[in-house]
């Protein structure tokens, strides 16, 4: 049977598609090593040392970024950089595209970012400090390296692409932020390829831990594989991570033409504001995105076989995220939720990005992995279809729903399609 | 410092700013540019670490000076003179 939904309606040249995704997650550097992982419940979660905030727990992605850059160009550059050069690389690799032959003016480099220039200020300051504050001593790379666009840029100068660059700054809902401006951008006509995503070095700034813990919102945990659990009664707080995900988008039309494999269709996509506060989420905006998103692909909710949850393991977000879902899916016995952060922690601006490519595998083989670390279901988080503990197998995945929302009061959902 | 001892800080300073370059081979009499992959920025990285590891100022309009290792040891040789190798 045909898929029912909006992109029926449009042409080839206005459908978008994934070809391919790199990316380096806390367990896991490819798409097959990250979904192993989930599969099998393996946490990335790890010890974690950082100046002034001293032990806690983050997750930390083990990569060879020599792979693919010089250690000239890694000790110039930033850690959001080498990862996101390490995704582009990655990407372009499984792609199937003759990157030698790619006109590179034509090439879009999208990459979502929750903050960016944190960790480069901290280092400077803490480097003067040992000279008194002298600021002659501050680098010449800190502007460089602390521009907004300095993880996009560095790819294009690692691989040559003259295409737009730039990042967008969405806090937690910057990885499906990524993904949609890539996929409009290749609507406009402004690339043929947009390499997009999101990309996180967040581990490397005290700051981050610091205000977390400040706002009794820092995980800690004995065991640090059972500290990330959203939905369990007894979630303390966030798991900060690093990662990174991008995803080679083209226009079926142009995928077509080059018999390319594709991974997913983007569907429908929303982006819109609480307006209500600086930290807490709104359950009724958040209802409303996901309504919008599915209202604009021409989607019943219970069209959706898996929503990938954005919930972080704070009190409050997680209970909020499931009072939106519970309203957005009232009724809809066939749908399931996931969360990938029980594994990996937050990875931040990559989170979108890498939550998705964690599911997208289900569209093959029809499982839909867990949440971990749920001892204890908190009864304000219990909605029907939580997959938790063990993954799950379903008749059919045709629709996964990519949740993710951020501070400031921006939500963001994705729904991509089995091709 | 000897002159002997500050060529050895700049190989050091050297493996630090192009740490994928082989300096075993180095010819002090040619430029460091013809010889290794150095940009401004680089050289401004060397200015950095002579001022951060030995307070040593060299002025902008003397960057010149550093051209080559040769170069580099006799511009410097008056102004660490004084300075106790580590």
């Amino acid at each position: 049977m045909p898929f029912q939904d909006r992109t029926a309606e449009l042409p080839d040249d206005q459908r978008i598609v994934m070809t391919a995704v790199g990316l380096t997650s806390p367990n896991g550097n490819s798409l097959e090593d990250y979904r192993a992982a989930l599969l099998a419940g393996k946490s990335g979660v790890q010890s974690y040392n950082i100046r002034y905030v001293g032990d806690t727990l983050a997750g930390i992605c083990n990569f060879e970024a020599t792979k693919y850059q010089s250690r000239r160009d890694m000790r110039r550059g930033t850690r959001a950089g080498t990862i996101g050069i390490w995704c582009a690389h990655e990407a372009i690799a499984r792609s199937g595209l003759d990157w030698p032959n790619i006109d590179k003016s034509r090439v879009g480099i999208y990459v979502g970012i929750t903050e960016h220039g944190n960790v480069e200020t901290e280092n400077e300051i803490f480097l003067i400090k040992g000279y008194d504050y002298d600021t002659s001593v501050w680098s010449h790379h800190h502007n460089p390296r602390t521009v907004a666009n300095n993880p996009a840029g560095e790819i294009t100068l690692n691989l040559g692409i003259t295409g737009p660059h730039y990042t967008i700054g969405a806090a937690c809902a910057a990885g499906n932020a990524g993904i949609i401006q890539g996929a409009q951008m290749l609507r406009l006509g402004e690339c043929d390829i947009a390499i997009a995503g999101g990309v996180s070095e967040s581990i490397h700034t005290f700051g981050i831990f610091a205000s977390f813990k400040s706002q009794g919102a820092l995980a800690t945990h004995a065991d640090p594989t059972r500290a990330s659990r959203p939905f369990d009664k007894d979630r303390n707080g966030i798991v900060v991570a690093e990662g990174g995900c991008l995803y080679i988008l083209e226009r079926l039309s142009d995928a077509k033409a080059r018999s390319a494999t594709l991974l997913a269709e983007i569907v429908s996509y929303a982006i819109n504001s609480d307006a209500t506060d600086f930290v807490l989420p709104n359950p009724e905006r958040q209802a409303q995105c996901v309504q919008m998103a599915l209202k604009r692909g021409g989607l019943a909710p219970d069209q959706i076989q898996i929503v990938s949850t954005h919930a972080t393991g704070t009190a409050s977000g997680d209970s909020q995220e499931c009072e939106a879902l519970r309203n957005a899916f009232a009724g809809c016995s066939s749908v399931r939720f996931n969360n990938t952060k029980s594994f990996i922690g937050h990875a931040m601006g990559a989170a979108g990005a890498l939550e998705l490519a964690g599911n997208l595998p289900s569209f093959q083989d029809r499982v839909c992995h867990a949440t971990i670390n749920v001892d204890n279901l908190d009864e304000t988080c219990a909605i029907d279809g939580l997959v938790l503990n063990e993954p799950e197998p379903l008749d059919q995945v045709d629709y996964i729903l990519n949740n993710s929302f951020g501070m400031l009061g921006i939500n963001s959902v994705l729904i991509v399609r089995r091709f | 410092m000897t002159p002997a001892e500050i060529r050895d800080e700049i190989l050091d300073i050297l493996s630090d700013i192009a740490p994928d370059e082989d300096l075993s081979g180095l010819d002090d009499n040619k430029s460091f540019r013809e010889q290794l992959e150095l940009d401004s920025m680089d050289f401004l990285d060397i200015v950095m670490e002579l001022r951060k590891r030995h307070r040593v100022q060299i002025p902008e309009d003397e960057y010149g000076n550093l051209a080559s290792m040769a170069s580099t040891v006799s511009y410097l040789e008056p102004k660490m003179r004084d300075i106790v190798a580590a």
